[in-house]
Order: C-alpha cells, then structure tokens, then sequence
C-alpha cells in the first residue's frame, strides 16, 4: 500500500506492507537509520520518534498509521555544522557510552523540553524512565537534559 | 616551543560523541547493502529432547524464501570434513570441556530451549519469519535438568556418554584451611545464593556476511569484543586461510562480557553466505536475545569462616556451585573460576580452600557478565562478614579494617587455582585508604545514628564493602601508528571498541606520546582484522592498559622511523634529530624539515606490550537506603563509590563508568532475574519480564576515582577500570538490607532482592529468605 506523509520537513511516498513497522519503515525504506530498534515490543525507547511533536514509540506504531503526520527523528533534529544545544549538553555531561539509546533519549527530551522548559528533575526522570540505557546509570542524561532548559526558553536557541 | 601535552588525565569530551549524537552512528543493522538475504532462526522450544524430525519442505517452497538449511546442509557442504562444528573455548582451553562445546546447530539432541534448529533465508525478514512457522519440528522430550541439585544427582544427562553433568570442578587453595579450621576460636558457616541474570546491551546481535566466490573470500560485518580470535575460529570451522576472512567491527551498542564472543550464529550466517552465494543479514530480536546470548551469574556456595574473637580472618573453606547451562561456550567458566579465586576479595586470608563445580543444565549456557564472579563472591562474603561482625559484636568498618591486604604486603600473592593452574597477585595499592576515603564522603560517622531507624514507615539501613577489580588480561596487545603523508596520523589498535570511549581515550596517548594536538590524529581505527597483524581485544579491563600500552611502544618506534628518515635528508645521524611538535624534524644546527610530505605513501610503526600480570583496581562503596516493610520496596538514599584505578586516562569517562556500572549492580542486586519453570522455559523473554534500572530507580550515586597508586606493571601506571562500580553493589545492598530490618532479625541470603523477598524479610516470624 502507499503511504504518504512528511519526515523531517520533507514530503515521502511509500510503498508498504500493511505490517511493516513505521521504525523499520525509516530504518530500511528511508535510510534514516538514527532511529534504533532495541525490543520492537515498545519498553525501551530507543526507536521513540516525534509524530505531529509527540514523542512516540516507531516500533509500535504502523508505518500506515503515520499518514498524513509529520515525522521527525533524530536526523531532523541535528545538524550538519554543529551540534544542538541538548546534543551539546548532552556530550559536556558524558550523557551516552554506547550511543545506542541515544537518538531515543534526544527525541524524548525534545519532547519534553519543547513543552515543559521548566520541569524539575523528578519530571525529567519521570519521563526518561521510559526509555532504557544500559551504559550510563542515567544520572548524566537527567543532568544533560536540566542543564539544555534554558535552550526551550524563548529566546534559547534550541 | 617544544609542546609538552597533558591529554592523558584530562576530561575531553568524546570524539564518538559527535555521529553518536546525531544518529549518525553506524551499527551492523544500520550497513547498507543492497540484495541481501534475511535469516531467521528456527530454536527449540523443548529444552531435553532427542530430535526425530525436521521437516523444512513447506517452508522451503514458500513464496520468497531462498533455503532453509539444518544440520544436514552443514554435514554435507565438503569443506566441513562431514561435521557439525562445534563453539570453541577461548579461555581456559582445557581438554576437560571439550565433550561438552555446544555444536553450531543442534545435531541430534536439544539441550536448551533457545538452540538453533534451522536457519530460513528469505527475501525479506518477515517472510523468513513467516516460513519459521511451516516448519514442522518432532522432538522426543526428555527429564529436564532444571538445577544444579537436579544437575549433580544425573538422574538425566545431558551428554550420556560422558556419564556425569559435571563439567569441571576448579579449586582455589592458599596456606592449610583444615589445620586452621580444627581449632579456631569461631566458626559460622552459611550458604548463599545469586541469581541468573545477563548483561543486556542494548543493541541486539546482528551480523553481514558476503562470500566472495571468485576470490574465495568471507566478509563478515557485526564483530565486536574479540575479533582476532573469532576470525581464526571461522577461518579453521570453514576451512580458510586467516586471512581470507575480515571481520569488520561496526559501532558496538554495549558490551559489558557478553557480545562479540563467539555464537552458534557466528558461524551459520557466514556458513549460509557461502551456501547461498549471497549477502546473508541476520538481526536478533529481544526474545532472542534473552534465550541465547550468554546467561550469568547463578551460582550458590556452602561456605564457612574461622576467625579470632577480634574478627581477625584465620580461613575460609567451603564448595560453590555454578550452573552453567547446556553448554561451555568460549568463556563460560570464567565466572566459576572467579569465584574460586576471588572468595576472599580484598582481605588477607592465610587459609583458603574453596572448590566450585561448574554443573550443566537445560538452560542458556553461560558465560561472562561484567565482573564476572566477583559480583557473586563479593555478595556471599561481604554478608558471611557482617555476620561475623555480629556474632562476635564488632564494628562492620574495624572487621574489615582489621583484615584488608596491607599497603606494606603489595604485592600480595592470592590463592592458587587448579586445574589450568594460574598463581596471581594483587600489583599495588593502599586498600585501607580507599575505604577510609569511602566513609569520608558518604559521612559513614554521621549518619550512624539512621541504623535501623523507623522514620516514617520506613527502616533506614547502612552498609559498606570492599572490592577488588582486576585488568588487563594478556598475553598481548598491538596497535600501529601511521604518519600520512598531510602530516597527520592515524592509529589502529587490536583493542575493540564497545561503547567504551575506546577511540577519545586512545586519541589522548597517541597524541600525549607523539607530542601533537589531539586535531592532528586523523583517527582512532579499531576492531577490524585488516588494521593491525593480531589483536586481543575488549575484555577483562584490558583495553587502556594492554592496547594504550601497545600504542606508546607504536610511537616511540614511530618516532624511532621518523628520525631515521629524516636524518637521511637532512644529513646528519638519526640520534641528532629532534622531532618539534610532531610536525619538524629539525637537526643540530636548525636545519630543519615538515614532517608532511616526508614520505609519500606515509610512514608507519607497529608497536605491541605483552604482559603477563593483571592489575587491581580496588575500593570501596557504601549505601544508605529506606526500606517499605509493607511493600518491600528499597530506596535508595545514597550511594558513594570510591576506588583507586592507578591513572585515569578521561576522568570524565571514567566516571561514567563508575556510574554505569554501579547502575547495572544495583539491577542485578534488585530485580535482573531470568526466571526458568522446572521444565526448563525461560519466563522472562521480554523487557517487560526481565527488568533492568531505569531513570527514576536509583537517582543518587556518587562516584570518586582515585589516583594514587599507579600500577607498576604498565608503562602508563594504568590499572584497568570499569567494572568497580558492580562488583560490590550485591553484598552492600544486602547488608544495607539486613541492617535496615535488624529488628526483624534479616538475614538476606539470596539475590535478587525482590519486593516480594525484601517483603518476607521484614515478616517477624522470618528469618530466612
């Protein structure tokens, strides 16, 4: 079947299995292999995308399930000459070892900074607590992620 | 200006970071290769049986799907000699394991529930998936060993013309244990129990393999951890020279012991390339992971103490108990002979005699996780010495205080294993010191009034414990330096890379020891069995110490060339030439020359370091934590971790994996458990059942790295590192437990400590778990 929808600002026409995955739809269909597949049954987060800004698990969402909403991943979010203010934050404070999880912590943090640019850090736990990192105990990530806040004020940069 | 670096000891933020960051990070998965064939693995669902039947033929002519092999195509390709190869070991090599190496693809018996059956190669990963189920399986079940109580009364074998499940039993002996144990003063003997859990990276297994029929070469992409050795064990199962394979070590999401040993998978996916003539692509899925990547950990011991009255340890005896699985894959008693060996930790203790059977069972076959045995013995023997301290009313820091290894007694000499007899000795360090420091931060004098305290509904608990770490297993490591022809230079290394920051720390000695900016490194190239001439790889903390090592021994030679071919140009003896910043070579008188261009296919010096010893990394941690009597649920409070590595190389890094691993040590103290039935299913095949530490479980770690005793056995005074952080966490929290619910009488004796379990300790009438 085809399935239309936009990813990272631009506008994609796929042809799909029903059952094909929107995760192994980017992986394999797209080339955006930034998103990372760790359990494919939706707990450890490393495959979290935004769909219209919400930050959203690929694995268990359809790829035809995205029709018509706008997709961004951890390529739409970086850049080419330098790296983000939470990609900053999260390098300065030794927030990823393997990088594994990391394309998925960067997305949710996203989400949740582009919302809440306040929170405090039970709510960043709290969030972050859905998505799994074996290498860094996750105290690092938490502190990367409170000290890019001021990036989602307005004026901030991010 | 000569430039005299300060790299190596600095917090440089990581060079990985930058395509990590970005999703740009390439792991096996993520290797484009067009017109590849996906495979997907058929596994036993019965763990004992004999196979009667495999019939693939409806599988075979299903729309899509290319072949479907068994062990019948392996016994009939001509360059496997009419066998089914067998996993190798790769440490501890005895000839007593080899009945019992696990074959590629299960032959005529099953033994675990997760063993390969048969290998679908199709189109696409779901049709291969889809024709897994048209394929029809007869097993004749048999008695399930379940445990190793069950293991040790053979009332089933697993390997009947071996006539026992045993396979192996190691012993660690030191002075006479039976001399000192007839008449000592005090005497408590106890038994003590971990659980099977696993390392768990977070990237699953994956591989690419391509044949090369016209050159007859095999390239095999998704290795990690151990390259060199996985390519000779292919190389000889297959039939080929060395060098007509290459494994290629893509970004490596997580190590931790157990990816990048050598599978069944590592041979039947380059094996199906070759059958097929075609790109062959396989990526495991979770519940995959979970029932064949190496288990670890379960192991149980009978074990008793002798000491003074004033807790001064005379010996310490007694057997373990290490359940292994269906099989000794490559390092599968690794963990079992650490527990031998490591029983008595960081303590001076005259008498040991400890043994422990490695018994196989119907389940995953083990082999190393992080720490491996040092977790299980820390957590029997910091408990069996809070014990003590009980008994014999003694302050749980002057117990341990008064048993240390002394600065004075380095090197000290520790029990002897056999067989595969290996003697051994702690290098340097003050563990006396570190444990002081480990008080001082965590305020241990401070908070001794919380001991026991109900405040709030919740029993407050402190504990403390002390570790050692050992690295930088040898023989060997290498690694090669080029000067290319812009003036830059690149490093290769035998070392892999697993998530580790192997590339930022190695960037900081080569540039220390060539004297250039970090910029001037064009690289850090690791793994991949094309860079250097043998390599050893990532395990046992050897990275920094055996391949930095090699990597200083690469430049001084490098520099060694440099000199040699510039003296040639410049007219003078190579020993007159100085090289200024790397990038001059000038000569007495100032002549001079850049060294860019100074050759133009480049110049480069291979380098190795071969040792024999292994370092000690030590320290100690504490915890203070609430206990929920109704709920059995544990906060953790604070946690503050202290140990001496010799020399960091990236504090910044270092730290993380203080943190990281303390992390992962509190999972497998908590919650990590691979539950079996008694018939031998694994119950915990997802994220959602075998549960690892997330972002809101353990908020509060404090980590200090120490540098104050280099070891003497490396150039770099390097200890290796980053295991520290686990190895205690089991024994400290218990005891944080069992001084929190003192009042109940609690004596944890098992891991992991569950809600449930933490819930029945705190029942009055409880005193056993």
């Amino acid at each position: 079947m085809q399935v239309r929808f936009e990813v990272n600002g631009k506008a994609v026409e796929v042809e799909v299995e029903p059952r094909l995955t929107l995760a192994d739809c980017l992986r394999h269909h797209l080339r955006l292999t930034g998103t990372h597949v760790g359990c494919e049954h939706g707990v450890c987060g490393a495959c979290t995308v935004l769909v219209d800004g919400a930050a959203v698990r690929s694995c268990l969402m359809l790829a035809a399930q995205a029709e018509g909403s706008k997709v961004v991943t951890i390529e739409g979010l970086s850049r080419d000459d330098d790296l983000t203010p939470l990609q900053k934050s999260f390098r300065k404070h030794h927030a990823l070892q393997c990088g594994f999880c990391t394309p998925g912590m960067i997305t949710t943090a996203h989400a949740l900074l582009s919302e809440e640019p306040d929170c405090d850090a039970d709510r960043v736990r709290e969030v972050l607590s859905g998505n799994l990192c074996r290498c860094t105990g996750y105290i690092s990530i938490v502190e990367a992620v409170l000290d890019a806040r001021s990036a989602y004020k307005p004026g901030g940069g991010a | 200006v000569r430039t005299v670096n300060s790299f190596i000891g600095s917090p440089i933020e990581r060079l990985e970071d930058l395509r990590f960051l970005r999703g740009r990070g390439q792991y096996v998965d993520d290797v484009p290769r067009a017109g590849v064939l996906h495979a997907a693995i058929l596994r036993s669902s019965v763990a004992h049986g004999r196979i009667r039947r495999i019939d693939v033929a409806a599988a075979r002519t299903h729309p899509g799907v290319h072949s479907v092999l068994t062990a019948t195509d392996l016994l009939n390709a001509p360059y496997l000699g009419g066998r089914v190869p067998r996993v190798p070991m790769r440490l501890q090599p005895l000839p007593d394991f080899e009945p019992f190496g696990q074959p590629v693809i299960a032959e005529s018996k099953v033994r675990y529930v997760g063993e390969a059956l048969a290998v679908v190669l199709a189109d696409s990963p779901a049709v291969a998936e889809d024709a897994l189920a048209l394929i029809e399986v007869d097993i004749e079940p048999l008695p399930v060993i379940p445990d190793r109580r069950a293991s040790a009364q053979c009332g089933a074998l697993l390997f009947e013309e071996q006539g026992s499940n045993l396979a192996i039993k190691f012993r660690a002996v030191r002075g006479d244990a039976d001399a000192v144990f007839k008449d000592a003063p005090y005497i408590r003997r106890e038994s003590f129990r971990t659980q099977r859990h696993t390392a768990l990276p977070m990237e699953p297994r994956g591989l690419l393999a391509e044949w090369d029929a016209e050159r007859g070469r095999l390239t095999v992409c998704g290795g990690a951890k151990v390259l060199f050795f996985n390519r000779r064990t292919l190389a000889k199962q297959m039939g080929l020279a060395e060098d007509a394979v290459e494994l290629v070590e893509n970004d490596v999401g997580g190590g931790f012991g157990a990816r990048g040993e050598f599978y069944p998978e590592d041979f039947l996916i380059p094996f199906a390339a070759r059958h097929c003539g075609r790109a062959v692509r396989w990526t495991e899925d979770r519940r995959e992971h979970l029932m064949t990547i190496n288990h670890a950990r379960e192991a149980e011991c009978d074990i008793e103490i002798a000491c003074t009255r004033d807790g001064r340890i005379l010996g310490l005896r007694g057997h373990a108990y290490v359940d292994v699985g269906a099989y000794m894959r490559t390092n599968g008693a690794v963990g079992a002979r650490n527990i031998a060996q490591f029983m008595s930790g960081p303590y001076r203790i005259e008498h040991i005699d400890i043994d422990v059977s490695l018994l196989l069972t119907n389940k995953t076959p083990v082999g190393t996780y992080r720490g491996p045995g040092r977790f299980e013995t820390d957590f029997f023997r910091e408990r069996l010495i809070d014990m003590v301290a009980q008994d014999l009313e003694l302050d749980r820091v002057e117990i341990r205080r008064r048993n240390l290894v002394a600065h004075a007694d380095m090197p000290y000499r520790i029990a002897t294993i056999t067989p595969f007899e290996s003697k051994d000795e702690f290098d340097s360090g003050d563990y006396h010191a570190t444990l002081d420091r480990c008080l001082a931060e965590f305020n241990w004098a401070g908070k001794q009034q919380l001991q026991g305290k109900l405040i709030e509904g919740r029993y407050h608990g402190l504990a403390l414990g002390c570790f050692i770490e050992g690295g930088a297993a040898g023989p060997k490591e290498s690694a090669r330096i080029a000067l290319e022809p812009d003036g830059r230079y690149a490093v290769y290394v035998g070392s892999s890379a697993i998530g580790q920051g192997l590339e930022t720390a190695f960037a900081q000695i080569a540039a220390d020891a060539l004297e250039v900016p970090m910029e001037r490194i064009r690289g850090v190239f690791h793994g991949t069995t094309s860079y250097v001439s043998d390599g050893y790889g990532a395990y046992h903390s050897r990275s920094v110490v055996m391949g930095g090592s090699a990597l200083l021994d690469a430049a001084e030679k490098l520099r060694a060339e440099i000199r040699a071919r510039a003296a040639a140009r410049l007219g003078c003896v190579p020993g007159e030439v100085e090289i200024v910043d790397g990038s001059t070579a000038v000569a007495p008188g100032g002549k001079s020359l850049p060294l860019q261009g100074l050759s133009s296919d480049g110049i480069a010096a291979e380098g190795a370091f071969l040792n024999k010893k292994h370092t000690y990394t030590y320290g100690a941690h504490a915890a203070h934590v609430a206990v929920d009597p109704k709920l059995g649920h544990i906060e953790l409070i604070d946690y503050v971790i202290v140990e001496d590595c010799g020399r960091a190389i990236n504090p910044l890094t270092l730290h993380g994996q203080a943190i990281g691993s303390a992390v992962q040590g509190l999972g497998g103290a908590t919650m990590e458990h691979l539950v079996y039935d008694r018939e031998g299913q694994l119950l915990t095949g997802s994220l959602a059942d075998y549960l690892i530490p997330t972002a809101s479980d353990f908020p509060t770690i404090r980590a200090v790295v120490l540098e104050e005793h280099p070891s003497p056995i490396n150039p770099l005074g390097a200890k290796g590192a980053g295991e520290g952080g686990i190895i205690a966490a089991g024994g400290v929290m218990a005891n944080a437990v069992a001084n929190a619910l003192g009042s109940f009488g609690a004596q944890p004796r098992e891991l992991p400590l569950t809600p449930s379990r933490v819930w029945a300790l705190a029942q009055p009438a409880q005193s056993i778990a």
